[in-house]
């Protein structure tokens, strides 16, 4: 075991018994790992979502969806305004929201329904609400289809995407 | 919403089993990757175990993990590990497609920081007023105590059980092998009903008694069928991968290069599919989409009245000469007799089921008439609760048996007369030790009985007239809780007397043996925590009677252990009774369950079937199930063998695709039996029901949820979308009850009441529902009479009800989704 990737619970124990030890074990990363190696973040939990322009606010109107990728260019999504205020909707009418197009369950592409404001697979039939945070109304998966958080500013108009709640078809982790 | 946004990867040479989906009987063939906790493997396709591709998106159809095929389970040396169980692309039923039901198998795996925390992990007693941890020794002391003296004093008929008789979780023939031998040979009562229904008896009575086994075919012949008929039946739902894999490429055109190849020389025709159903299900909606609406044909009878239906078609094509005569002539009996009894005009046919002579006619051509190349159409025929649920199970069978065999659609490859299922069967049992069939929820509601355990199974959600049998239960439970109560500070054999001398005044000892405490632990007194796949071993069957071994990969948690070692574990504990009495008969009775695994107790039922010298014993492997081992399973993966197995063959087992090809029946003399059906009308418990309310409450099984909820009811993904049973109802009938979507309405009528979730559907028809059967929070079973059949087989699906609205919930209005659930 290295300095390094010493678990907590070693750590514990080590501590418990010898005072020297732990500040012998405290001590020795930094020398070991040496001053110019990179020092890999570990502050954070989330993944580094990035920031993307969707389209600005006169864009949208109701039935008309917007598409986009988010947050890479592998990864197909739509907005829509659905014209009844929506949980995580954004603009002056809390009605636009965003999804993931790729169905969880084996990523084929979804198509939206304005009449109804349903995500439909026509692989499997799964049906997700978008009205209800993309949750699942019958279908294969195993979660609600993953919902793009979004943000409106007021001055510009514009609809941004800034992360995303749930997890993408397809991926070991939403960002590759 | 899920919150993960990660998924730990399998590393290079991460162990790997095989694993049978536990839930519905399709079984899917699924992956179980484990490997050390802290380790993972990487995103380069030669970095991790699944070989794909992470650095980029995968293309769509990839078999990719999801977090819900994910966990982290600890074994009973304390090592962690992480899991993921994952569908395997080159298993024959499912081809890589997972249902939202077993996806979620690494999820419901013991984990007591996540939604598996409930789990027994001991053994529990009620001691009066709170309920408290023990161990085995001092639960089979108690248990066995109580059971023993029973026996004793007045014989097996004292001891009532209601039992799995199935594989899957919960289930297997290791299992059912199990707990038959304790009950059957060893305890010897005839006190025992199955699961789900009130008796110890088969669900297709009549289909046996005419020669044919219910799974007579392969899933493959759904591909190869001209015409599908689905009967009270909806795939989509409730045999998920089935309906995917197999029916849909059928009704999509795929599988057609596959039939000319099969079938030189026949017509092949533009597959279509006829359903019968009251209701407009998912299935039909998706077959649409499918096959197009040209080529589905909804026969959307009245309720009950499937026996008419049938009769109307055998008459019919009996008069358009639709059927086979020299097969009637060479491999059955009674077809006269039938033709008589079953006689009814199409016109009739359609006043009583209110379908149209025109429809009645259409089916008949499309699923009957000689194709252009001269044969009989391949029909395929399934079934499942709508029927076997229905108005006389035994009547309908022996109606619908009928027609296909004067059309001979049972036996030839792309036929079958099949039910669907439900759970995986994986029965191997001594035989019953009665003859009579006892409705013993009846016997429970009239005080008879003094020890009641209900083994892997929840009658309180999933017996009909729950209702009376959950008071009459709670009440007698009663009467042995005040007496443990009493008893506190006494020794074991002191606290035996005391619930043995309670059950004497109307009390009932009360025993479950389960994975979870479940509903039933508000009467229990005595909770044995059982194991469930991937924790034991086990060995089940799917609806084409392929046969797998689900393997082990980690430990039960805590002390919980299969139910055949439990079963052992009561037996040995009466056999040390006996034997300190000196008692050698009784010594000898509970002898033969020195198993030390699992693998004994398949060995030892299973395995021995039909060998010389063993005693008689039912078993759906036959006799020759001795060729199977774990060994030998182990070798066939998630393929398995189709059972009966027919011969062990260079290294591999050789099954049984398709039963009844040689046109030899399972009777005496080889020859199917036409029995006759004359149609009778609703049974006069029932009439009076529907005469005096307003709604049919149909009900059943839905696509997200397993059987009671026993796992999902800890699910985020289920609980919000269903926090309570839902009923479906037409959306005029709503108005007029002043009921909007999320309300709660009260379900009631002469049996019993229950609450549940309105659902308005513009497709259900007027004065029709449908409400989740079996739930946890609305039990839908409350308003289901007590009318069975002449088998005790009862009517689930008859039960009529009124509506009235008791409340309204903003968080169900605000959170859930009532949007139609059927594809358009």
């Amino acid at each position: 075991m290295t300095d390094n990737t010493i678990t907590r619970r070693t750590f514990l124990k080590l501590s418990g018994s010898s005072v020297a030890a732990t500040a012998a074990v405290v001590a020795t990363p930094a020398t070991a790992a040496g001053k110019n190696a990179p020092v890999p973040d570990t502050s954070r939990t989330l993944l580094p979502y990035p920031r993307h322009s969707v389209a600005p606010i006169t864009q949208f109107t109701q039935g008309k969806p917007v598409s986009f990728n988010y947050p890479d260019a592998s990864s197909p999504c739509l907005a829509v305004k659905l014209g009844v205020p929506a949980p995580g909707g954004v603009g002056p009418d809390k009605d636009i929201v965003a999804y993931s197009i790729l169905c969880t369950h084996m990523g084929c592409p979804l198509a939206f329904d304005s009449g109804s404001n349903t995500f439909k697979c026509a692989c499997h039939y799964s049906m997700y609400d978008a009205e209800k945070n993309g949750q699942m109304i019958i279908g294969q998966a195993t979660e609600d289809q993953p919902r793009i958080r979004l943000s409106y500013d007021e001055k510009s108009g514009q609809i941004a995407a800034l992360g995303i709640d749930g997890m993408l078809f397809g991926r070991q982790a939403n960002i590759l | 919403m899920n919150d993960q946004d990660r998924i730990t990867l399998p590393p290079v040479g991460a162990q790997r089993t095989d694993m049978t989906c536990h839930f519905c009987i399709v079984g899917c063939g699924y992956h179980v990757y484990k490997w050390p906790e802290g380790t993972e493997g990487g995103r380069a396709p030669t970095e991790n175990a699944l070989g794909l591709d992470f650095r980029k998106q995968l293309p769509v159809l990839t078999v990719a993990p999801r977090p819900t095929m994910t966990n982290i389970v600890t074994d009973r040396n304390g090592s962690r590990h992480n899991i993921m169980i994952i569908p395997d692309q080159n298993c024959v039923v499912n081809n890589g497609l997972n249902s939202t039901r077993g996806s979620k198998m690494a999820s419901y795996m013991y984990n007591a920081n996540s939604l598996t925390r409930d789990r027994l992990l001991n053994p529990r007693l009620y001691i009066g007023n709170q309920w408290v941890d023990t161990d085995w020794d001092n639960a089979m002391r108690i248990y066995a105590g109580v059971v023993k003296r029973t026996l004793d004093k007045d014989g097996p008929d004292g001891l009532v059980f209601s039992a799995f008789d199935h594989g899957g979780a919960g289930g297997g023939f290791e299992n059912t092998w199990a707990s038959g031998k304790l009950m059957f040979t060893a305890l010897q009562t005839q006190m025992v009903r199955i699961h789900n229904r009130p008796a110890y008896n088969s669900e297709c009575h009549a289909s046996r008694e005419m020669g044919i086994g219910e799974l007579n075919n392969s899933y493959e012949d759904a591909e190869l069928a001209d015409v599908l008929i689905a009967v009270g039946t909806s795939a989509y739902e409730a045999q998920t991968n089935y309906f995917l894999n197999f029916w849909l490429p059928n009704l999509q055109g795929a599988t057609n290069t596959k039939k000319k190849k099969q079938f030189p020389g026949e017509t092949i025709p533009t597959t279509r599919i006829i359903f019968v159903d009251p209701r407009r299900t998912s299935s039909i909606a998706a077959a649409e989409h499918a096959a197009g609406t040209d080529n589905v044909l909804h026969l959307d009878i009245q309720p009950g009245t499937d026996t008419a239906l049938f009769n109307g078609l055998f008459t019919y094509v009996v008069e358009q000469g639709w059927i086979d005569r020299d097969f009637i002539n060479q491999h059955t009996n009674g077809f006269d007799e039938a033709v008589k009894a079953n006689r009814m005009s199409l016109d009739e046919t359609s006043k009583i089921t209110g379908i149209s002579v025109e429809k009645l006619q259409k089916a008949a051509e499309w699923a009957y008439r000689p194709k252009a190349s001269g044969q009989l159409p391949r029909t395929m025929h399934a079934y499942e609760k709508g029927i076997i649920w229905g108005n006389d199970n035994y009547l309908i069978q022996a109606a619908l048996v009928d027609l296909v065999l004067a059309t001979r659609n049972v036996g030839r490859r792309g036929t079958g007369v099949v039910r669907m299922g439900g759970h995986q069967e994986g029965y191997a049992r001594p035989p019953y030790p009665g003859k009579r069939k006892i409705d013993i929820d009846q016997e429970l509601i009239r005080g008879k009985g003094r020890v009641m355990t209900w083994w892997g199974c929840n009658g309180f959600q999933t017996s009909n007239n729950s209702h009376a049998l959950r008071e009459a239960v709670m009440r007698r439970s009663q009467i042995v809780k005040d007496a443990i109560l009493k008893a506190r500070r006494s020794t074991e054999a002191q606290l035996v007397d005391a619930i043995y001398e309670a059950t004497g005044k109307g009390g009932l000892f009360i025993a479950s043996i389960n994975l979870y405490p479940t509903m039933l632990a508000e009467a229990a007194h005595l909770l044995l925590p059982a194991a469930h796949a991937g924790e034991t071993n086990l060995t089940s069957m799917n609806g084409e009677r392929r046969m797998r071994l689900s393997q082990k990969f980690m430990d039960p948690p805590g002390s919980a252990m299969a139910d055949s070692l439990i079963a052992a574990k009561i037996a040995n504990t009466l056999k040390s009774a006996y034997q300190a009495e000196g008692n050698a008969a009784m010594v000898n009775r509970f002898s033969g369950f020195d198993w030390r695994t699992e693998e004994d107790a398949f060995n030892d039922g299973f395995r021995q079937a039909g060998q010389p010298g063993a005693n008689k014993i039912d078993s759906q492997g036959g006799d020759t199930g001795n060729l199977v081992t774990y060994e030998r399973l182990r070798a066939a993966g998630n393929n398995g063998v189709q059972l009966p197995v027919k011969s062990y063959t260079s290294g591999k087992l050789v099954g049984t695709e398709m039963l009844y090809a040689d046109s030899k029946f399972d009777t005496p003399d080889g020859k199917a039996r036409f029995k006759p059906a004359r149609w009778n009308g609703l049974p006069q418990t029932v009439e009076r029901q529907k005469k005096k309310y307003r709604f049919w409450i149909n009900n059943g099984r839905y696509n997200e949820v397993w059987q009671t909820a026993y796992h999902d009811q800890y699910n985020d993904f289920v609980k919000k979308r269903y926090p309570m049973a839902y009923i479906e109802l037409n959306q005029s009938d709503a108005k007029e009850l002043g009921v909007s979507a999320g309300d709660i309405v009260e379900v009631f009528n002469d049996f019993g009441s229950t609450f549940a979730m309105a659902y308005p559907s513009k497709d259900i028809k007027p004065n029709h529902t449908f409400m989740m059967f079996g739930y946890i929070n609305g039990i839908q079973g409350d308003v289901t009479t007590d009318w069975t059949d002449r088998n005790v087989v009862p009517y689930y699906k008859g039960t009529w009800a009124n509506l009235r609205k008791v409340g309204s919930m903003d968080s169900y209005k605000r959170d859930i989704s009532f949007k139609d659930r059927l594809y358009a």
